[in-house]
């Protein structure tokens, strides 16, 4: 009764929305008396209403309405983007339309290939593994050892503290043009956040299950790997998810500085100064998917590791 | 006394002793002068007021925390080397259960720490669930049991290294009455057809005269021992008898002596 109310509400939100972005768009290309993009308007109109419908088909289904009105509302925006920007004449350089990018995408598909497995493949993945890898066992020897502890966390904090823009010069002269020197700003980049969380789970034990191993009279290890570890893991699940979008950035931002003739930094450095903006784009958008599919795929190993911590087990019985 | 005296074989035995948190002006006497003795098979009780180191005593058995003076020797052996050999469970006053492990895995835990194979611990986690009455909960995890059931879950877990002593915490005190009655029964059988010792730490009357064949009643500020009382009840009990005249009886005497030590304090 309840679920029904605001599923309709919310399906009742999205027919207005759609709308009055129909309403908006169509004045604006009669305003400027150009009627020429007709078959747009009509291919708009006809989207808003099957996604509508499908929306309104799918109310009962709580995963289905939950998928709908996201993507409802991205195609929505997407088209908005295409009206202004055509409707506008905005200049190509400025802002290219959807249509333009998806088919920068589509012809140049070898290319923007070649530059993910040369900057997320290489660099990001060795980068990432081995950053928040050295940040995690950096983090047990500061637990070990109360005099890292000292000598290693002022450190941690200098290398959190270096400007990407800065190290990823020193990085190309040490470690050379390749993917290599990527990787190792990465790990710059990626080894604090992780050292930090792992610290902060480790020490998130409460006092009863410390003396419950104690009582048990298990060692460090023990210790470590029956409570410490467990409790430790959504501090870590955290580190991870951060750290794929930081190893994304540092990578793309380092091929600046220095690349043989592809990578993701290298094709928005150079497309851009030849004001090739939909190849700049395509980019991106290649960018903004590995990022997301990154961030869901650690989220879904997340689900699985910690599946007792309240946040999920209460989303899980629901 | 030196260590051969005749309590050698005793349970517990505390002489002189005496246990100061922090140092200096700052320091506060949280047990003073203990002398106590548990014998094989007693079921004692420390109660008292909140603050007169019932909880301290327990954990200075335990190994939890360190005498400042005196003597402590559980089965004849410093409390550190009874921790090592594993010979008493303890029962902390939550279930303290991991979360990540179902029932059946917290019951095993200490067994897994210990060494023990597989199929050996998977047994005596069986078992132990049954002596508690949830053989049919061992593939549940702990937050899917109700609090009672995971206090039950808990105190199979410290018969984990079937031992000798048990150390309870106020393993009670944070359930509802009904609740708490069914436990304390099934905590007197367990204990009546085991021949384990008890150690139980709590504020009730009713649950320490029930439960116990000794009632040590402690006083405030330093933690003092003010009557060791022994029940004339029988040895075997039921939730009727807290009704008869011997009952009230004895908890009079007890809220009399808790009384009397409040008084000194």
């Amino acid at each position: 009764m309840n679920g029904s109310a605001t599923g309709e509400s919310r399906a009742g939100a999205q027919w207005m929305m759609a709308a009055a972005g129909l309403l908006f768009c169509t004045l604006s290309r009669i305003s400027l008396r150009n009627f020429g993009n007709l078959p747009w308007i009509t291919a708009g109109v006809a989207l808003v209403l099957v996604l509508a419908g499908l929306s309104l088909f799918a109310r009962g289904n709580d995963r289905a309405d939950g998928m709908a009105s996201p993507v409802l509302f991205g195609l929505l925006m997407l088209w908005l983007w295409e009206m202004l920007v055509v409707g506008l004449h905005v200049p190509f350089v400025i802002l290219p339309p959807p249509s333009a990018i998806a088919l920068a995408i589509g012809h140049h598909l070898p290319m923007l290939w070649a530059d993910f497995v040369q900057t997320v493949l290489h660099a990001v993945l060795a980068g990432y593994a081995m950053g928040c890898g050295s940040g995690f066992l950096l983090a047990l020897a500061i637990d070990r050892s109360p005099f890292l502890q000292r000598g290693l966390t002022p450190l941690g904090n200098l290398i959190s503290a270096l400007p990407i823009i800065g190290i990823a010069p020193i990085m190309v002269m040490w470690f050379g043009f390749g993917w290599q020197s990527k990787a190792a700003v990465v790990v710059l980049m990626t080894v604090f956040p992780m050292l930090v969380n792992t610290r902060a789970g480790l020490a998130s034990t409460d006092a009863m299950e410390r003396d419950l191993m104690q009582t048990y009279a298990a060692g460090y290890w023990q210790t470590l790997r029956h409570l410490r570890l467990p409790v430790a893991m959504p501090m870590i699940f955290n580190a991870l998810k951060l750290n794929a979008t930081l190893a994304l950035i540092g990578a793309v931002v380092a091929e600046f500085f220095g690349t043989p003739t592809r990578g993701m930094g290298f094709r928005i450095s150079t497309e851009a100064a030849r004001m090739n903006l939909d190849i700049v784009w395509a980019t991106i958008v290649v960018a903004a998917v590995t990022g997301c599919a990154a961030f869901v795929l650690i989220a879904a190993i997340e689900r699985v590791v910690t599946f007792w911590h309240p946040s999920i087990r209460g989303a899980r019985r629901s | 006394m030196d260590a051969s005296n005749p309590l050698a074989g005793a349970a517990v035995v505390a002489e002189n002793l005496s246990i100061r948190f922090g140092t200096g002006d700052a320091a506060t006497l949280a047990l003073s002068d203990i002398d106590l003795t548990i014998g094989q098979g007693d079921f004692v009780s420390l109660i008292g007021p909140s603050g007169c180191g019932k909880t301290t005593l327990l954990r200075a058995i335990a190994d939890l925390v360190q005498p400042s003076s005196g003597l402590l020797r559980v089965n004849g052996m410093t409390p550190e080397a009874a921790r090592l050999a594993r010979a008493y469970g303890y029962v902390f006053q939550a279930p303290a259960l991991l979360p990540w492990r179902s029932v059946a895995r917290n019951v095993t835990l200490p067994l897994e720490i210990a060494g023990m194979g597989r199929a050996e611990r998977q047994a005596e986690a069986e078992r132990n669930l049954a002596l508690v009455g949830l053989a049919d909960f061992a593939r549940k995890f702990p937050w899917q049991l109700s609090g009672g059931m995971q206090q039950r879950v808990s105190i199979a877990r410290a018969l984990s290294f079937k031992p000798s002593l048990l150390l309870m915490d106020e393993p009670f005190g944070a359930l509802d009455e009904i609740t708490r009655d069914g436990l304390n029964l099934h905590l007197h059988e367990l204990w009546a057809s085991s021949g384990l010792t008890g150690v139980f730490v709590t504020h009730s009357i009713p649950e320490a005269v029930f439960l116990s064949t000794h009632i040590v009643v402690m006083s405030l500020r330093p933690g003092r021992v003010v009557e060791v009382i022994e029940s004339a009840l029988p040895r075997l009990r039921r939730l009727e008898d807290r009704e008869t005249p011997e009952f009230l009886a004895l908890s009079h005497r007890v809220r009399a002596a808790l009384y009397d030590g409040h008084g000194h304090g």
